[in-house]
C-alpha cells in the first residue's frame, strides 16, 4: 500500500522569497528569488563561490535561512516541521550510504525513517530499477565508486519524494549512467518529479531541463524556461554575465 | 561624550575608590586573625575572587541559551568575554588558595572542598576554551560553545554537592573554621563589592571591543552586499 | 510509536554495523583491559593498598574506555555524511540524540560486563554483586546521557579525540567521585542504607543531564 501525498493546491511546490544565507561573514546567498512549479526540471548553473550547493542546502532543510522564506508544498521551512522532509530527496556528492552495511541494510534502514510502509517490495523495485539487485547484499564498502553512487540516487528515491535535488551528480558518475537513471529519476512510480540539480556542463543542463537558471555570487543572474533550450544560446548568455565557462 | 562613555567613567571612578577603601580596610582596619596571622588578609582577595569567577559563569550561562535562542552574535560576545575573565579569576583564585595554603598550613595545595571545587570548575571553563580554539567557522563556535557552556553550568553545583559529600565523610583537618567578626565582615563586602565593580568594568570594555571588530565585519558586508 | 521506531532503526543500525566491525567492542575492551593489568603492575605488590583504591581504579577504567567507546559514535556518522542525511530524514534532531544516546549505552555496558568479571579475577574482589551492578548500570547512564552530545561536537572539531576527554572527563566528575565512594562502601559491605545518599546523587545527575543535553542536542546541531 502506498501512501500518497495529499493534493497541492494550486501555486508553484517551491517557492522561495528574499533568501539570504551567510557563513561566518561571507554572504553567501544574497536575495534569492524563485517559484519552482510542479514538475519542473531545474538546471542551476553558476561558477564555484556562486552560491548553488548553498541553495540546495537550504531548499534540502539541510541548513536554515539566515532571511527570507522559503516554502515548500505549502510549509514554511522555518516551521521547523520534519514532516515537510518526506516530499524531498537528495542526492549529493557524498553517498549518505553506511559502508559498513549491505545495501539492502542501508535501505532498510532508510525505509525505517521515511516511514516506507511496503519496505520489502519497494526496496527490490528500486534495486531493480538501478540495476544492482546482484549487488543487493553486498557490503557498500566493496561497490566501486560508480555503484555507490547509483545507490545514492536509489536511495533518495525509496520514499516516492515529489521533489529531488541533486548537487552535481554529473561529477563522480559516468554520463552515461546518469543518463539511463535519469529516466527513472524522472517518472519513477508515476509521480512527474520537480527536479532541481546544479551543474558545470552547459549541454547537459540543456538536454536534461526545461528551465536553465544562471547563479553569479549569490544571486540568480538569469532564469530562462522552455524545452529544447539552445546549448549555445545559453552559453554566451553565461559568459556575458559570469565572465566565463568553467 | 555619550551615555557609554559616561557609564564607563562612573564605573571606574566608583572602582577606584572601593578598591582603595578595600586596600585601606584590609591593611590598616581590620585586625590580624589570631590563628593564621598576617597571610590570613588574603581572604580577602581569594573570597572575591571565587565569587567573580561563578559569576562569570552564570553569565556565560545566560548569554549561551539567548545565543541558542536568538541566534545574534551579540551574545555569543558577552559569553566569550565572560569566558576569558572567568578563567583568569578562577585561576587567581587557585593560585591565591596556593597562597594561603603554603604559610597557613605547610602545603602547597589542599583538597579542600572549596579548592577542589574549583579546581573543577577550571576545567570546565578549559573546556569551553577548548572547544571555541578547536572548532572552526563563527557559527558553529557558537553554538558549540554554548552547548558546553550550559552543559557546565549545570554541572558546578553538583560538583560541589558531590564533593562536599565525599569530603564530609572524609574530612580532613584543614578546612578553613570559624566566623566572622564585624569588621572582617565589613572588610569582605567591601572587596566584593570592590570587585564587582572591576569585573563589570573589565566585562563591558571587552564586550565593546569584540563589538566594534563585529560592526566592522556588518559594514564590509553591507558594502559587498551594494558591490554585487 | 513512530518516534521510537524510528530510534531504535538508528539503534539497530549501530548494533549491525559493530557487529560486523567490532571495532568499539574490541578495541575498547583491550583497552579497558590494559588498564587494569598496569594498574596492578603499578600497585600490586602491596594487597592492602589495592584494596583501597582498587574503587578507582575500576571507574577510571570505566572513564576512559567510556571516552573512547563514545569517541567511535559519531565517526561513523560523519563518514558519507550520513549525519546530514539523519537530518534529511523526517525526524526531529531529538531522536537522533536518542538513539545514539542508547546505542552508545548499550555498547559501554557490554564492555562493563566482560570488564568487572576479569576485574574480579586480577584483584581478588567480588565485584558481581548486586549494588556494584546497580551503581555501573546508573553511572553509565549519565556517561552515555553527556557523553553522547560532546561526541557529537567534538566529531566536528579538528582535533576530535583530544577534545572530547577535555569536554566530558571534568563534567562527569560528580558521577567518578559517587561511583567510587559508592562501589568502595559496597566492597566494605556496607548496607544500601549507607549507599543511599550516593545513590541518590548519581540518580539526581542522570536525571539533570538526560534531560539537559536532550534538549541542547537539537539546538547545538542545527546548522
Amino acid at each position: 500500500m502506498v501512501t500518497k501525498a495529499p493534493a497541492l493546491s494550486d501555486g508553484p511546490i517551491i517557492s522561495v522569497k528574499g533568501l539570504t544565507r551567510t557563513f561566518n561573514d561571507f554572504l553567501a546567498l544574497r536575495g534569492i528569488d524563485i517559484d519552482i512549479g510542479a514538475g519542473e526540471k531545474v538546471a542551476v548553473l553558476g561558477p564555484n563561490g556562486a552560491g548553488k550547493t548553498t541553495l540546495l542546502k537550504v531548499l534540502s532543510s539541510a541548513i536554515t535561512s539566515s532571511s527570507g522564506e522559503v516554502t515548500i508544498r505549502s510549509t514554511r521551512l522555518k516551521d521547523k516541521d520534519p514532516e515537510v522532509r518526506r516530499y524531498i530527496g537528495v542526492v549529493s556528492h557524498q553517498t549518505f550510504l553506511y559502508q559498513e552495511l549491505t545495501a539492502y541494510e542501508n535501505f532498510t534502514f532508510y525505509c525505517r525513517m521515511y516511514d516506507v510502509s511496503d519496505r520489502e517490495e519497494r526496496i527490490r523495485e528500486i534495486i531493480d530499477r538501478i540495476g544492482m539487485m546482484p549487488r543487493l547484499h553486498d557490503r557498500v564498502s566493496n561497490l566501486s565508486r560508480g555503484m555507490q553512487q547509483r545507490l545514492s540516487i536509489g536511495r533518495a528515491l525509496l520514499h516516492r519524494p515529489e521533489i529531488l535535488l541533486l548537487d552535481e551528480p554529473d561529477t563522480g558518475l559516468d554520463w552515461h549512467a546518469l543518463s539511463s537513471l535519469w529516466d527513472i529519476i524522472n517518472r519513477e512510480d508515476g509521480i512527474n518529479r520537480t527536479i532541481l540539480f546544479t551543474t558545470h556542463n552547459l549541454s547537459r543542463a540543456c538536454t536534461l531541463s526545461n528551465r536553465v537558471v544562471i547563479m553569479n555570487k549569490g544571486k540568480i543572474v538569469h532564469d530562462i524556461a522552455g524545452s529544447g533550450l539552445d546549448a549555445g544560446n545559453i552559453e554566451e548568455i553565461y559568459s556575458r554575465l559570469t565572465g566565463g565557462i568553467e | 561624550m555619550n551615555k557609554s562613555h559616561i557609564t564607563k567613567m562612573v564605573l571606574l571612578v566608583l572602582t577606584t575608590i572601593s578598591f582603595m577603601a578595600a586596600l585601606y580596610l584590609i591593611f590598616f582596619y581590620v585586625p590580624t586573625e589570631l590563628s593564621m596571622g598576617v597571610v590570613q588578609r588574603i581572604f580577602y582577595f581569594h573570597v572575591p575572587v571565587a565569587w567573580i569567577a561563578l559569576l562569570s559563569y552564570v553569565v556565560i550561562f545566560v548569554s549561551s541559551i539567548m545565543y541558542l535562542r536568538k541566534r545574534s552574535k551579540t551574545w555569543d560576545t558577552v559569553a566569550i568575554a565572560a569566558a576569558e575573565i572567568g578563567f583568569i579569576f578562577t585561576t587567581a583564585f587557585l593560585v591565591t588558595g596556593s597562597i594561603w595554603a603554603k604559610p597557613a598550613w605547610g602545603v602547597w595545595w589542599t583538597w579542600s572542598p572549596r579548592l577542589t571545587s574549583a579546581l573543577v570548575l577550571w576545567f570546565i571553563y578549559v573546556a569551553y576554551l577548548t572547544i571555541r580554539a578547536y572548532t572552526q567557522g563563527d557559527d558553529r563556535k557558537a553554538r558549540f560553545s554554548s552547548a558546553v557552556a550550559i552543559i557546565g553550568f549545570i554541572d558546578i553545583p553538583i560538583v560541589i554537592l558531590s564533593i562536599s559529600l565525599w569530603r564530609t565523610q572524609h574530612p580532613s583537618a584543614l578546612i578553613f573554621e570559624g566566623g566572622l567578626t564585624p569588621p572582617m565582615l565589613l572588610t569582605l563586602q567591601i572587596c566584593i563589592l570592590a570587585f564587582t565593580l572591576l569585573y563589570v568594568l573589565i566585562l563591558i570594555q571587552s564586550i565593546q571591543i569584540n563589538r566594534s571588530i563585529l560592526k566592522v565585519r556588518d559594514l564590509r558586508r553591507l558594502k559587498e552586499m551594494n558591490e554585487g | 510509536m513512530n518516534y521510537f521506531r524510528k530510534v531504535s532503526a538508528i539503534v539497530w543500525k549501530d548494533a549491525l554495523s559493530e557487529m560486523r566491525t567490532r571495532e568499539i567492542v574490541f578495541s575498547v575492551l583491550v583497552f579497558a583491559l590494559l588498564v587494569l593489568v598496569i594498574f596492578n603492575f603499578a600497585f600490586g605488590a602491596d594487597e592492602t593498598a589495592m584494596n583501597s583504591i582498587a574503587p578507582g581504579i575500576l571507574w577510571v577504567t570505566f572513564a576512559f574506555a567510556g571516552v573512547l567507546s563514545l569517541n567511535r559514535s559519531f565517526v561513523q556518522e560523519k563518514e558519507n555524511g550520513c549525519f546530514e542525511a539523519l537530518t534529511l530524514c523526517p525526524v526531529g534532531r531529538d531522536a537522533i540524540y536518542v538513539g545514539k544516546m542508547l546505542s552508545s549505552l548499550v555498547f559501554m555496558i557490554i564492555i562493563e560486563i566482560i570488564t568487572l568479571p576479569v576485574y574480579s579475577f586480577l584483584f581478588n574482589l567480588n565485584v558481581l554483586s548486586f549494588e556494584i551492578i546497580i551503581i555501573t548500570l546508573l553511572a553509565t547512564i549519565g556517561f552515555a546521557a553527556v557523553g553522547t552530545l560532546f561526541s557529537a561536537l567534538a566529531v566536528n572539531t579538528r582535533v576530535r579525540e583530544m577534545v572530547l576527554p577535555i569536554l566530558f572527563l571534568p563534567v562527569v566528575v560528580p558521577l567518578l567521585i559517587c561511583a567510587v565512594n559508592a562501589s568502595g562502601d559496597a566492597l566494605a559491605g556496607e548496607s544500601w542504607g549507607d549507599l543511599f545518599s550516593w545513590l541518590m546523587l548519581i540518580i539526581a545527575y542522570d536525571v539533570v543531564f538526560v534531560v539537559a543535553s536532550y534538549l541542547v542536542f537539537e539546538h547545538a546541531l542545527e546548522e
